[in-house]
């Protein structure tokens, strides 16, 4: 209740004015605005700007440099992807050219097998062909012996005493007449 | 019915909505000197105590990963620089420590005045026109300082048609000299209007008839108090970032 009669007092006191006109008061307003200011002033340039400002440095560092080595690291996996594609591609070629150099080398063996046979076969055929001569010239001149013996005998039949040599001569020129 | 009538009566009389602004001793009852401790000692040394719990304990783990106080901090100067930039350009940069002083100065005195039976400094037109003052001096030396004579040619309008020129001229000086004007009293004045506001529907809230709306009205004032707190804190650093711009760069 004091406290309201004072302040009605006051107020009563004071009725024309506001207390912002109450110049009286403005030299400690003043005063303690400058002393408020200049600290706040200290503690932002000395301690809080500065840090702050670090830390908002730091940190797009730390954005930037993530950024740098996810870059690096995406190169590094289509390097990595390049490569393996040309160890595949290597790969597959060196197979063609493998699987190409085997058949070129079971062609080769397939040929010469080929070719030793045929040889074969041809020697064989050769041989077989001389027996087969050899066979056809004895049947031959067997069937000429017999042909004499049997003319001999045929014309001792006959009567005649036929020349030996005579008989011969007449047979071959007969039979060289028939095989010609 | 009679009584409570009676009470109403004298509650709405006693209503003294200035009396928050009156700067008075803390200890003792005496005169108001130059170095008394008074109750604009004692909120300007709460508005220095955020500032450093804001931006100096807040920020002390200097994380890469903000904490919740770090990240307000670096909000706020991520604000006042973007706006400093922006406004004044690059060469106003140097002068971010003065705008952010003033910025957070008034942001946390306007603030602190919202909390009830507080003392709000910047509803003092002595402490608005120092800040104000301040920046208008400031500016115009720097405005000498960087450009010469060259910094006349601010009142020198040469997209205007000569004949006008001179006239343009008056007018633009009249209204470099308002500008400390302008610029305290804005603050001043939105601050002790609001304040002073909230006390009349704070005296009314004793009338039982209209207590509701009077306490309904004082929310919805103090929500905009909240904000006008900001705002003005807001306008008066852009305002100085506009005049630091015209200093630096004073071609149209």
């Amino acid at each position: 209740m004091a406290t309201d009669t004072a302040g009605a007092e006051y107020g009563a006191e004071q009725a024309a004015g506001m207390p912002q006109l109450e110049f009286s008061t403005y030299p400690n307003q003043i005063f303690w605005l400058v002393v408020a200011l200049v600290a706040i002033y200290y503690i932002l340039s000395r301690v809080a700007l500065p840090r702050i400002g670090a830390v908002l440095a730091e940190r797009q560092g730390t954005i930037t440099n993530d950024i740098a080595a996810a870059e690096e690291l995406k190169l590094r996996a289509a390097e990595a992807e390049k490569a393996y594609e040309k160890a595949l591609a290597d790969a597959r070629a060196e197979a063609g050219r493998i699987v190409a150099e085997n058949r070129a080398e079971m062609q080769e063996q397939l040929n010469e097998a080929i070719a030793k046979a045929d040889a074969e076969i041809a020697a064989r055929t050769a041989e077989s062909e001389a027996r087969i001569d050899e066979i056809r010239a004895g049947a031959m001149e067997s069937v000429e012996e017999v042909a004499k013996d049997t003319a001999q005998a045929i014309v001792a039949v006959m009567g005649g005493s036929a020349d030996e040599a005579a008989v011969d001569a007449a047979v071959e020129s007969r039979l060289k007449g028939t095989a010609a | 019915m009679a009584t409570e009538e009676y009470g109403a009566e004298e509650g709405g009389l006693s209503i003294h909505p200035m009396d928050q602004f009156e700067v008075k001793p803390l200890f003792g009852d005496g005169d108001v000197g130059m170095f008394t401790v008074t109750n604009v000692t004692l909120w300007m040394a709460l508005a220095v105590l955020c500032v450093v719990l804001l931006l100096v304990v807040g920020t002390r783990g200097r994380n890469v990963v903000p904490t919740r106080a770090q990240s307000v901090a670096e909000l706020a100067y991520g604000f006042v620089y973007k706006m400093v930039e922006d406004v004044s350009g690059k060469d106003g940069v140097k002068y971010f420590p003065y705008i952010m002083t003033l910025f957070l100065f008034i942001l946390f005195a306007n603030t602190l005045g919202l909390i009830p039976m507080s003392f709000t400094t910047t509803s003092h037109i002595a402490v608005t026109a120092v800040m104000a003052f301040a920046v208008f001096f400031t500016v115009t030396a720097i405005g000498f300082i960087k450009n010469g004579a060259r910094f006349l040619e601010l009142f020198w309008v040469s997209s205007a048609p000569l004949a006008l020129r001179p006239i343009l001229a008056v007018i633009e000086l009249i209204s470099y000299f308002v500008r400390p004007v302008s610029h305290s009293v804005r603050l001043a004045g939105a601050i002790m209007a609001g304040h002073a506001v909230m006390k009349v529907f704070a005296g009314f809230a004793a009338i039982a008839a209209v207590a509701p709306l009077a306490i309904g009205g004082m929310v919805a004032i103090y929500g905009l108090e909240l904000l006008v707190a900001f705002i003005q804190a807001y306008v008066f650093t852009i305002l100085t970032c506009v005049y630091l711009k015209d200093a630096l760069h004073p071609h149209h």
